[in-house]
């Protein structure tokens, strides 16, 4: 088996024997609402059925429908799943981006195209494939309406044949995507498909290097987007309140968890709910409600993105000096208002960990794969509980729209941890509850929930102007004192966060850091400067802020430590600026991106190699 | 050692559940002598002690402002929330549904009510959430001193002189038209009609707004004002007289026929109102609305009981949530098993 690595300088026109397996990429050009992406699962699950890693992206407008929209799976035997830059393999399929998709391929990449498109006139460094599919859809689809469906799935067919898919591996992944119920739409479909390869069997001679070959890699994975893995961990962490207001990229992570809670959380015996939803106004309504319900007891949350999140800040900043807890998921995309709302940034790091006025800080999660989307929920709710103070859990449009292969997510079997909260028997026991005081010396106070049938159970709450016992003050020294405790607590924060994944090379003068999805590029990125360089790197992956104490440890084991991040102001690096002694500063650097795309590899090295002059 | 035998303590006076008043007052008021929020504050006190409702049952919320101080002047053993400037409807609808048991009373003020926080009170009013929510109104900011509020009448004069052109909020109108179950209109200076209708307002099932013109005798109650003591006392027009017999008294006075009308509310308790200048019907939403314009055509403050609609789902109702709070679930109820994750990891692969 020749299975030759590809660099992206090396030419890819060698002779009739030069294959490249398992290591491709491609890319469907569509129109967006054109029913593209059953036809783009369906290719994505059946590379995956085969054992091969893979990921897919979906890069989309803002739109309902009409403008174009691309699909991008990548297969790679390494298990380099992040975004790679350079596409193999083209479907055109949308003439009004077709030009200028081809003329942006490398020579030597394979096009699959609509017949009329005539795009093999633009280049002849490229091989193609030319598919009539207006002509093959009629006979498979005798109604006319339905044609522009099914069209496009006839391409699963072509690229089956081309790459070498398996096709029971593909009529497995259709029928799973359409499920018992649509079985008629899944034949038509399928028809589709067997149309497409016999086309392909027949007039298509194969010319470029590309193939799928079956491996082991993907045997108990599952697939699925981070929102979804998200939901579910809200719904396994016994959240029983959300409140939220729509927002692409976060809408699907509430409309997950309600499927849901519909599924696994009404009373089988008495139709009732354990749950509650709200559709809020606006986004400040939802945190507000959020606040609410968590200052009476609930486990609640809230789903929004950066827009959202500015609407919070005032709310967030009264749960910070109230000591409410509240769980917040900021599904990050690029910037305000209209702009580029469907695509990814870690754009809300630095206002997010200051978010409101006064002094605040404000713990975040930090997940970068569906499997820890669904752990972090979990963790993100006992925290907040446990700390009496708002969590965000910072994903991004990448991880929570798009489809992840993903570990399966493990049982939690840790008990729910609801912080410190005094029941009436509690409040028999104690001669005084003072709802602000440092009673165990964590900055950690302890609490009641209203409703508590004991004289001494209620408190006030307020923002910042009160004393230990809730009282209304506005004494210097007792509002000193407060927050000089709320700092007590953030530093108790720092031993019970998530630690960071931390590879230390030994032999690697160079560390890298991120957090996030920045870390399928930049795990990619360290092999490729290990094997195109020779240089050794180190590796830490923040899962949390506050920092831990490995966070300085790493640093300081390195002559020079490189921050990745998906921002243009270098968010993550301000926040240890923040804290960081200068000598650790002075040996920072930072590798940004912030063109809205998935993080490749490539950006990541070659930035790395021009900051250090190889 | 003495043998002098002490007196017998003087028994203490207590509600029907044996609570003396005391759980039911708060802290001492910080707001201005005369303020009408205070007077407010102490029917509060008065309509939950003379009810013998348990203190801590209680939810007291607020937004920001003057009015939004008070719930610390009364339920002193209730919970209380003073939160963000007019966002009390959210943090009361999170907290009813965390724990659908609260008694949620919410003082707010026209600022909060009318102005920063009007969309959040229409979409409490939509979703006919649970709550007394109480309009501490008096046209004006107080705490920043005097500017005009939303629900300041045109042709009303500030302090300084200037008149307000604009049109006013009238938070009544709004509740009718948008979804309160119990919409009325007092004044902070009627105990007795006050009074009576807070006790409505607490046997009522969903959502009841009492808009109570409130004077601010600092910014607010010199000639020229629409929201004075002496311009409400001389414009004020009730509906009905109004009495209020609760659920664990027997009622003793029959209704003369065409005199009085007579509404059950949810926890059984009677709301008797007695004609005055006309036979008003509170259930009738178009007459409620009619009455309120022709009002203010005149020049009226018109106060009393204006809508009541008893069938309406509340927002919890609506949700179908289990009978215990959400809030104290125990694990078992809120984490589905094994096999149920097992089921859907099978499902993605």
């Amino acid at each position: 088996m020749s299975t030759s690595e590809v660099s992206p300088v090396a030419s890819r026109t060698g002779g009739p024997s030069y294959r490249v397996v398992n290591d491709w990429s491609i890319q469907v050009a569509t129109v967006n609402g054109s029913g593209s992406q059953t036809a783009n699962s369906v290719l994505m699950r059946s590379i995956f059925q085969m054992g091969v890693p893979v990921s897919g992206k979906n890069l989309f407008p803002s739109n309902i429908a009409g403008l174009p929209t691309w699909f991008t799976i990548r297969a790679n035997k390494n298990g380099w799943i992040g975004r790679k830059k350079e596409i193999d393999f083209l479907i055109a399929m949308n003439p009004e981006t077709a030009r200028e998709d081809v003329l942006k391929l490398q020579e030597g990449a394979a096009v699959v195209y609509d017949e009329p498109l005539k795009l093999n006139e633009l280049r002849s460094d490229l091989h193609f494939y030319p598919v009539p599919f207006d002509k093959i859809v009629a006979p498979v689809c005798p109604d006319a309406k339905l044609r522009k469906l099914v069209k496009n799935i006839i391409y699963d067919g072509v690229v089956a044949h081309l790459l070498g898919i398996d096709l029971e591996e593909m009529r497995k992944a259709l029928y799973k995507q359409f499920g018992a119920r649509k079985a008629k739409a899944a034949e038509l479909n399928w028809n589709a498909i067997l149309a497409g390869k016999k086309f392909a069997e027949e007039n298509l001679e194969k010319k470029d290097p590309f193939s799928v070959e079956r491996m082991d890699e993907t045997k108990g994975k599952i697939i699925i987007d981070g929102n979804a893995a998200a939901a579910l961990g809200c719904v396994f962490a016994g959240c029983t309140v959300v409140t939220w207001y729509p927002i692409t990229p976060s809408s699907s992570l509430v409309e997950s968890t309600i499927g849901y809670f519909k599924r696994l959380r009404i009373d089988k015996a008495t139709g009732k709910a354990s749950f509650a939803v709200v559709q809020a106004e606006d986004e400040l309504a939802a945190v507000g409600m959020v606040i609410g319900a968590s200052w009476a007891g609930a486990r609640a949350m809230t789903s929004t993105s950066g827009p959202g999140i500015s609407l919070m800040a005032e709310f967030v900043g009264l749960g910070y000096y109230a000591e409410i807890p509240a769980v917040i998921f900021d599904v990050q995309r690029v910037g305000p208002s209209t702009g580029l709302p469907t695509r990814t940034m870690q754009g809300d790091l630095l206002s997010t960990a200051l978010l409101s006025h006064g002094d605040t800080r404000h713990p975040m999660f930090f997940p970068s794969s569906p499997a820890e989307c669904f752990t972090m929920a979990g963790d993100a709710f006992d925290f907040a509980e446990q700390f009496q103070t708002p969590v965000f859990v910072m994903t991004d449009l990448d991880l929570g729209m798009n489809n992840w292969m993903a570990d399966p997510f493990e049982y939690p079997t840790a008990p729910l941890n609801r912080g410190k909260v005094l029941t009436a028997e509690d409040l028999d026991k104690v001669a005084e509850f003072a709802r602000y005081r440092d009673v165990d010396g964590d900055g950690v106070p302890y609490r009641t929930l209203p409703g508590t049938a004991h004289p001494k159970a209620a408190y006030f709450t307020r923002g910042s102007g009160h004393n230990d016992k809730a009282a209304y003050t506005e004494r210097e020294d007792d509002y000193v004192n407060n927050v000089d405790r709320l700092s007590r607590k953030f530093e108790t924060m720092r031993s019970w966060v998530p630690q960071p994944e931390v590879l230390v090379n030994e032999k690697a003068k160079i560390g890298i850091i991120c957090c996030g999805t920045s870390r399928y590029a930049v795990e990619e990125s360290r092999d490729q400067i290990m094997r195109e360089y020779g240089i050794e790197t180190s590796y830490l992956r923040l899962k949390a802020y506050p920092f831990t104490s490995a966070l300085l440890d790493f640093i300081n084991q390195h002559d020079r430590v490189y921050i990745v991040e998906q921002n243009r102001d270098a968010q993550l690096m301000a926040l240890m600026r923040l804290e960081f002694p200068v000598d650790a500063l002075a040996k920072l650097r930072s590798i940004k991106y912030y063109g809205g795309m998935p993080l490749d590899a490539r950006t990541v090295t070659t930035d790395f190699v021009t900051q250090e002059g190889l | 050692m003495s043998t002098v035998v002490a007196p017998p303590p003087a028994p203490k006076k207590v509600n029907r559940i044996g609570l003396e008043v005391l759980p039911y007052r708060g802290a001492k008021t910080t707001l201005c002598a005369g303020c009408g929020h205070n007077s407010i504050s102490e029917r509060i006190v008065e309509v939950f002690y003379e009810l013998g409702i348990e203190p801590w049952t209680v939810a007291k919320m607020s937004g920001i402002g003057c009015s939004s101080k008070t719930p610390a002047y009364f339920l002193s053993q209730a919970h209380g929330f003073n939160s963000v400037h007019g966002r009390a409807p959210a943090v009361s609808t999170g907290a009813l549904l965390a724990n659908k048991n609260l008694r949620g009373i919410v003082v707010t003020g026209d600022g909060d009510t009318a102005s920063i926080g009007i969309g959040q009170f229409v979409h409490m009013l939509r979703r006919n959430v649970p709550l007394t929510y109480i309009i501490e109104n008096n046209g004006v900011y107080g705490l920043t001193k005097g500017q005009f509020s939303a629900t300041a009448d045109r042709g009303s004069k500030q302090k300084s002189g200037v008149i307000n052109d604009m049109q006013p909020i009238d938070c009544c109108l709004l509740g009718i038209e948008l979804g309160a179950t119990l919409v009325a209109r007092s004044f902070s200076g009627d105990k007795k009609q006050l009074s009576t209708i807070l006790k409505a307002c607490i046997s009522h099932k969903g959502l009841a707004v009492v808009d109570v013109i409130s004077p601010c005798v600092t910014f607010n109650d010199h000639e020229g004002s629409t929201k004075s003591y002496s311009y409400v006392k001389d414009h004020e027009t009730a509906l009905h007289e109004l009495s209020y017999v609760p659920y664990y008294e027997e009622i003793q006075i029959d209704m003369a026929e065409g005199e009085t009308r007579d509404v059950t509310l949810h926890d059984g308790s009677h709301l008797r109102l007695k004609k005055l200048d006309r036979d008003y019907d509170p259930t009738n939403k178009y007459e409620a609305l009619n009455a309120i314009h022709q009002a203010e055509d005149k020049g009226e403050v018109l106060t009393g009981i204006l809508y009541v609609e008893q069938k309406r789902d509340t927002l919890l109702d609506m949700l179908n949530l289990v009978d215990e709070p959400l809030a104290t679930l125990p694990v078992e109820r809120v984490r589905p098993g094994r096999e149920a994750l097992d089921m859907i990891m099978e499902e993605l692969r």
